[in-house]
């Protein structure tokens, strides 16, 4: 037998087969959204699955986050004799950067492993193939409401991060480093302009959209049993973490292009 | 009033060609990677008549039957459904087809995460527009049809092999679809479950006229399907007299190496000297 050998053309070909399969796939699921049926119901039950499921965590990361941001910068802070600008600090931190990325991962982990996983099962249990031809459209039926439910979750999850945060740094320089609570939360409200909250809130909107269609894309092109499907949720956590930190450098880069400089 | 004369196409027009059957399969071939699993299929299934396919393991008898549903594309030859050509149908133009076709998939395919009732009555939910009185009548009619009307609430993790295949059934007889695709409907299942199912489609095929392909690997099923018929009086499939044997809509298919090696009745394939095919029924 031939010995099979790496060749980097056959690989570059996979790779754009793949990206190719992938963009139609979130193309079809996005086009369905103006389509009858909706799918209402499904949407419903996914948006309750990844809202409120992920809620326990979302607070907890967010008020450590934010936490753990006054700590640090009371070191800093403190050698300047500028402690009162805290509020500032944790404030623009957690809208622009911290809110919408800590939640994005946190999100991944829980619901784009568990798309992976579920459509995965699907297709090799032949569940996929028997909606079919039961004639459902599988994309309109279980990607579509997906992708819409993270995205609007992923929205209010981040707000609510966000907002935990700030209490997350008032706690910590009230009781920890004896400031007024007051002044904090007008400083922190005082500092954020325009670009910071469109910058903190377009950021979601992206995110959500990556969680959910690699998260589907992975399940529906799982291969190969049990094995394939454990692959499938693996790489999609993986595959949208990447994304996720990737896409925010240049969402970010760009806004600042775009906005300006506050 | 004299009843108007209908235009009876002659046997020979292409209508009456391509109406006149529910599966047309023409020089199919298939191949995963290296792997040619079809080299030129041809056969064709009548309305009205059931066809048991056979073949070892891998033969690509499953494939057949994804082929006909347009799960799967052939890679060359032509396949038409109920008189259509679906051959480079899109996924669209195929839902269509498919409203008039049942599956029974070989490992059930049950929705795990739907209860009985949900999993029959999903092409009645997905169609938007039938009343909920009459699907809870409809899916109790078809889950009587496979005697499980008590596991309505269940879930799927919860029933049997042969349960759930009997309820993989029901869900694809609810709509009455014209063409019906068995993928090995009592593949490891006990000798009494496997002989019901067996009544079931007998029943489907007599009772209601429908078209079907079975996939099998069990010989004597086709057989018993060949030498019985469905009796409505007693509810239960009777032996033919000797003399009527092969007066029922049943023919035979052996798949060999990616090719038909026979298609015929069962006299013909009792008859048969190919020496693969003695092997394969005895
Ligand atoms: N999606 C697929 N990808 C790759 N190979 C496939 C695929 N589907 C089927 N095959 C191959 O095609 C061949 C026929 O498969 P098929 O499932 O049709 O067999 P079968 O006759 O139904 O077998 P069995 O009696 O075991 O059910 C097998 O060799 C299988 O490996
Ligand atoms: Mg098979």
């Amino acid at each position: 037998m031939e010995l099979e050998l790496f060749s980097p053309a056959e690989f570059a070909k996979d790779k754009i087969l793949a990206i190719q399969d992938y963009a139609m796939l979130a193309g079809r699921a996005m086009g369905n959204l103006f389509q009858r049926p909706l799918y209402l119901g499904d949407m419903m039950q996914q948006a309750d699955l990844i809202g409120f499921g992920s809620l326990p965590i979302v607070v907890l990361t967010g008020f450590f986050t934010g936490a753990v941001l006054a700590v640090n910068s009371a070191a800093t802070l403190g050698r300047f004799g500028s402690l009162s600008l805290i509020g500032q600090l944790v404030s623009i931190s957690m809208v622009r950067e911290l809110g919408p990325v800590l939640t994005g991962l946190m999100v991944t982990g829980r619901n784009a492993s568990g798309m992976a996983s579920e459509l995965g099962s699907m297709v090799v249990t032949e569940q996929i193939d028997a909606m079919r031809a039961l004639g459902t459209d599988p994309i309109k039926k279980l990607v579509t409401p997906r992708l819409f439910a993270t995205v609007i979750m992923l929205f209010f999850l981040t707000i609510i991060s966000d907002l935990m945060g700030l209490i997350g740094g008032n706690f910590v320089s009230t009781l920890m480093l004896g400031l007024n609570s007051r002044e904090y939360w007008t400083s922190a409200w005082q500092t954020l302009v325009f670009s910071d909250v469109f910058t903190g809130l377009i950021k979601p909107v992206i995110f959500g959209f990556i969680i959910a269609s690699i998260g589907c894309y992975y399940g529906i092109s799982a291969k190969g049993g049990t094995q394939g499907v454990g692959r499938a949720t693996t790489q999609a956590v993986v595959a949208a973490s990447v994304l996720i930190l990737v896409v925010d450098f240049f969402v970010t880069r760009l806004l600042y292009v775009l906005l300006g400089f506050h | 009033m004299s009843a108007p004369t209908l235009p009876i196409p002659s046997a020979d027009s292409a209508v009456a060609e391509s109406r006149g059957d529910a599966i047309v399969f023409e020089d199919v071939a298939i191949a995963f990677d290296e792997n040619r699993v079809l080299d030129g299929i041809s056969f064709r299934l009548a309305r009205g008549e059931c066809k048991a396919l056979f073949g070892v393991a891998g033969s690509g008898k499953s494939t057949i039957l994804k082929l006909a549903l347009g799960l799967m594309k052939p890679d060359s030859g032509r396949i038409s459904v109920l008189g259509q050509d679906i051959t480079d149908m899109t996924e669209a133009q195929l839902f269509e087809v498919r409203r008039h076709v049942g599956m029974v998939f070989q490992e059930s395919a049950l929705f795990d995460s739907l209860n009985v009732k949900e999993n029959v009555a999903f092409r009645l939910m997905e169609e938007h527009d039938v009343a909920p009185e009459e699907i809870d009548g409809r899916v109790k009619e078809a889950l009587q049809f496979v005697e499980l009307e008590h596991t309505l609430n269940m879930f799927p993790s919860e029933l049997s092999g042969g349960m759930r295949r009997r309820v993989a059934i029901a869900r694809g007889i609810i709509t009455q679809p014209d063409v019906l695709l068995y993928d090995s409907p009592t593949g490891g299942l006990d000798p009494v479950t496997s002989t019901r199912i067996i009544e079931l489609i007998i029943k489907q095929r007599d009772e209601y006229k429908t078209s079907s392909l079975m996939v099998t690997h069990r010989l004597q099923d086709a057989f018993i399907m060949a030498t019985h018929h469905f009796d409505k009086q007693t509810n239960q499939m009777q032996s033919l007299p000797r003399g009527q044997q092969g007066e029922v809509p049943m023919s035979f298919l052996l798949l060999h190496d990616g090719k038909v090696l026979f298609d015929g009745d069962a006299v013909e394939l009792k008859k048969s000297q190919d020496p693969y095919i003695r092997e394969y029924i005895s």
